[in-house]
């Protein structure tokens, strides 16, 4: 069920630099980042840390900071930057004419 | 194509040139390093550790040579270069090769000097310089020697004596000054010196001047002018170095002692540079690591050919004896002339003594022993010159005795292990020790970066520092200027002037225009350029919400479990009632859990969800109600007692001062958080002294007073100065305020900003009517042009960002 492509909403409405958020009713909160390059990027909404809404983050390169404590992650690995240690699990997404899919299969590639 | 550089010398001065300047730019040079010893890289420093048998030669190794093959540098070690033909740009090396370069880089070190006695080419006499020698060394004291004399009671001198009494030997260090170390000691310090060494077993032969070293196939002994004949198995020339100009004044480079160069560590000829203890800048010859250093990254950033690379503009060096359980360390002037001021303090018993020396309320020199812990701070003083007026009563007892609080006296070497340095992140002593050692740290960022120690409040800085240094000794290079972060080199301070004397334009415009290493930056630098942008460019900076923490983006505080917290300003905590039954709906209707008074005599609205901000705002903004700032790093709130309106021993009206003050003032960012309190007499219930502008009633008017902070580090107010009316109670602090945003960094709150400035600076440029109206009015225009962020954040597009971009399943819960 959940290797299909959901359409979230609209590229213009996650500004460049920000995260929103994806409510799901069993996967809980994951969040969208967009990068300067306009690239995407879905994680779920939870640092490894103390479970900070990484989707109120400041984005920079391919980094998310969590607004609680600054832990960095790379938001094309899941990995939290060291000297920290901990990752949170990706989702795929894709952008075709300005639209957004997200599927809900956690990308382990 | 790439560019052959080739490096003379292998030692400590050359090798950081070639990590920063690999660093900076891996790929423009083809680089080979010829060095004499048949070593990869040793920090030269750590030798008398080798001596003293606290080390082994392969602990002290810093560049394996895996490091050369890393970076692909060429090493070819033991090959030295014996001229330059500086018309073909060639060298010719040992074995009679000759190879071009581009760049030459000379960092050829210096010449141990020898003196020229009968006998001193005997078998058994050693310099004190390298790797060989200390094995030379050893192996004399392992193989049966037992006296040894040590010529030179100077730093090096000193060193090499306490490693072979260690090892064992009788030692006796000759001196032909009265006093030992007189280059860096004071005559008391020495004598307190001597009988320290004494006390361990060393034994001096001052005023003494060596006639001939005795023997015939091997030393046997010093014979003194004074007749005396010291037996010796061994004996070991310290007494002093000459820089190595050899190759460089063969090669006809203009060369004094040593090898002259410019502030860009250039030599005669644009095509070498020159790095280290063979050069000679502004006349001055280095023998320490802390100026190599310095040396070496301006001359990286030179050969990478990165925009503004800055000057050598000389250093201000200190010196530290190695010597386990001897802690000795002087900087600058140390004698003291007519016009200076010394300042002492000795304990006998504890044997400590420390000598400062100042000159018009600055540090200029430095003379500890015994208790060296405060010397890197010293240093900085004496680096920034700033004047010591308002510590200067505490200033021998050290840096631990200014109120740091929690972070006690003790000195950091005599912690336990497990010890909490950094209470913030819970790290340990023993945490920061073993990083250090483990991973080779030296700046206090890679310990912070490595342990987290002093990542947060940062109150426990100087103790990191201190433990660094203890750890490093000589090696340890006190921060002057701290880069703003990890994607640019420039610090706050080079930033804030470059955007000064700029143009408008977006932060990442900055960013490109500075050469920042990152396309959009960080956290860190992105909200520090924005901000200089708001104060300098305030009409025509556009804000950008991407540059704004998630606090000053959602104007609300973001608590530990994702919610918010919103505090609607209350000018002067003064309310009523139909305010408060207005809150009161407010919280029952969007059911908020919790409501607070805060410490600034506030409300706040705790438990707030994200997606129900925007129509709290709009609610709020409705009754008139806007916003309190209490997230941001901007004027907060106005705390004021009641005053002469109640209170009967109140002499002015702190109430309507308090609430006309913060309409004056209230929605400006600045560099950090800025509290003031207007108390109505000096009894001060309002607890005006500890904030940022503490505003008093006194019977003929008011005073003013800055730069409190009642936080981490309680700092009491300076006052700034007394006034009749409101009016210029307004004028004043508007003004000041406009000072702290123009001039301070950002997120330097006014307590540090004055610690660090003065508030002699404050009160000379605030003195000048003309100046403090310009100011004032200044910060009056900025704080005009910003719209309240609720009334403006709840009308615009970007509020329905806040709920989520979409809802998956069966979820039914729906944002209120």
């Amino acid at each position: 069920m959940n290797d299909t492509w959901h359409y979230v909403g609209l590229l213009d409405e996650i500004p460049s630099l920000e995260g929103r958020v994806v409510k799901h009713d069993r996967l809980g909160d994951l969040a969208l980042f967009r990068t300067s390059d306009d690239q995407l990027y879905a994680v779920e909404d939870r640092c490894p840390h103390r479970g900070g809404p990484l989707s109120a983050g400041m984005v920079h390169g391919r980094m998310v900071s969590c607004p609680l404590h600054g832990w960095r992650l790379d938001l094309a690995t899941g990995e939290v930057q060291g000297p920290d240690h901990g990752c949170v699990t990706r989702y795929p997404v894709r952008v075709e004419e300005n639209k957004i899919y997200l599927c809900l299969e956690p990308d382990h590639a | 194509m790439q560019e052959s550089l080739i490096v003379v010398g292998n030692g400590m001065a050359a090798l950081r040139t070639l990590e920063e300047l690999t660093e900076l730019a891996p790929d423009r040079y083809r680089i080979t390093v010829y060095g004499t010893e048949p070593h990869a890289g040793y920090n030269r420093i750590l030798l008398s550790s080798v001596l003293a048998g606290e080390k082994q030669l392969d602990q002290i190794i810093t560049h394996p040579v895996t490091w050369y093959n890393e970076r692909g540098i060429e090493l070819k070690a033991g090959v030295s270069v014996t001229a330059i033909d500086r018309k073909t740009q060639r060298i010719t090396d040992s074995l009679g090769n000759r190879v071009p370069y581009d760049k030459l880089l000379l960092a050829t070190g210096s010449h141990p000097v020898i003196l020229p006695l009968p006998g001193h080419t005997l078998p058994g006499v050693l310099p004190f310089r390298d790797a060989i020698d200390v094995e030379r060394m050893l192996a004399a004291a392992q193989g049966g020697g037992q006296h040894a004399v040590v010529i030179g009671g100077g730093l090096l001198g000193l060193e090499a004596a306490m490693g072979l009494l260690k090892q064992g030997m009788e030692v006796t260090v000759v001196h032909l000054m009265g006093s030992l170390m007189e280059r860096q000691l004071d005559a008391d310090a020495a004598e307190l010196l001597r009988c320290e060494l004494e006390m361990r077993g060393l034994r001096f032969r001052l005023n003494a001047e060596s006639a001939a070293i005795l023997g015939e196939q091997q030393v046997t002994g010093l014979r003194l002018k004074s007749g005396e004949i010291l037996p010796a198995d061994l004996l070991v020339m310290a007494v002093g170095i000459r820089p190595n100009a050899d190759l460089a004044r063969s090669a006809g480079l203009v060369c004094n002692r040593g090898i002259v160069v410019d502030d860009h560590l250039s030599s005669s000829d644009p095509a070498i540079v020159a790095v280290g203890e063979c050069v000679e800048h502004r006349g001055v010859v280095y023998g320490l690591v802390a100026p190599l250093y310095a040396q070496g990254k301006v001359l990286a950033r030179h050969l990478a050919g990165v925009e503004s690379p800055g000057c050598y503009e000389g250093s201000t060096v200190s010196t530290r004896l190695k010597v386990t359980g001897v802690d000795l360390c002087s900087a600058g002037e140390i004698h003291g002339e007519k016009e200076d001021e010394i300042l002492i303090f000795t304990d006998p018993a504890r044997r400590v003594y420390k000598k400062l020396i100042v000159h018009n309320e600055r540090v200029r020199g430095m003379v500890l022993l015994g208790d060296t812990r405060d010397g890197p701070w010293y240093l900085e003083l004496m680096q920034r010159q700033e004047p010591i007026t308002p510590i200067r009563e505490h200033i021998l007892f050290g840096n631990a005795h200014l109120g740091d609080a929690g972070h006690g006296p003790a000195g950091v070497v005599h912690l336990s292990d497990d010890h909490e340095v950094c209470g913030c992140n819970g790290v340990k002593k023993g945490r920061i020790l073993e990083a250090i050692s483990r991973l080779g740290l030296t700046s206090v960022e890679e310990v912070r970066t490595h342990t987290k120690a002093s990542g947060s409040c940062g109150s426990c800085t100087g103790v990191v520092e201190q433990l660094l240094a203890a750890a490093l000794g000589g090696d340890y290079v006190s921060p002057v200027a701290k880069a703003l972060c990890g994607c640019t080199q420039r610090t706050s301070d080079e930033v804030r002037e470059a955007v000064r004397e700029g143009q408008a334009m977006p932060v990442r415009a900055v960013m490109a225009r500075l050469g920042w290493s990152t396309p959009d930056g960080c956290p860190a630098c992105r909200q520090a350029i924005q901000y200089y942008l708001t104060v300098f460019h305030p009409a025509s900076h556009q804000e950008e919400r991407s540059a704004r923490f998630v606090n000053e983006r959602y104007h609300a505080n973001i608590q530990k479990d994702g919610t918010y917290s919103v505090v609607p300003r209350i000018f002067g905590g003064i309310t009523a009632a139909k305010e408060l039954k207005m809150l009161a709906d407010l919280v029952e209707r969007f059911a908020i859990p919790e409501v607070k008074f805060t410490g600034g005599q506030r409300l706040t609205l705790l438990g707030i969800r994200r997606e129900q901000l925007p129509a709290i705002w709009s609610e709020l903004s409705s009754h008139g109600m806007v916003s309190g700032h209490a997230y941001g790093k901007a004027v907060r709130t106005v705390k004021t007692c009641v005053g002469s309106r109640w209170c009967r021993f109140g002499t002015q009206d702190s109430e309507a001062l308090g609430v006309e003050l913060e309409q004056k003032l209230w929605n400006c960012w600045t560099p950090h958080k800025v509290k003031l309190a207007v108390s109505g007499c000096p009894r001060n219930c309002a607890e005006a002294t500890i904030k940022d502008i503490g505003v008093v009633g006194v019977e003929s008017g008011w005073e003013i007073h800055v730069g409190g902070n009642g936080g981490i580090k309680v700092r009491v107010t300076d006052l700034l100065t007394k006034v009749a009316t409101h009016e210029e109670v307004q004028e004043w602090s508007a003004a000041f305020l406009q000072l702290y945003r123009r001039e301070a960094r950002y997120l330097e709150r006014t307590a540090t900003w004055l610690d660090r400035v003065g508030i002699g600076f404050v009160r000379e440029q605030l003195a000048d009517p003309a100046m403090r109206l310009a100011l004032a009015s200044e910060f009056q225009k900025a704080h005009t042009e910003i719209e309240d962020p609720w009334q403006a954040g709840s009308k615009t597009e970007s509020a329905r960002h806040f709920a989520p971009l979409a809802i998956i399943g069966q979820q039914t819960e729906v944002a209120a």
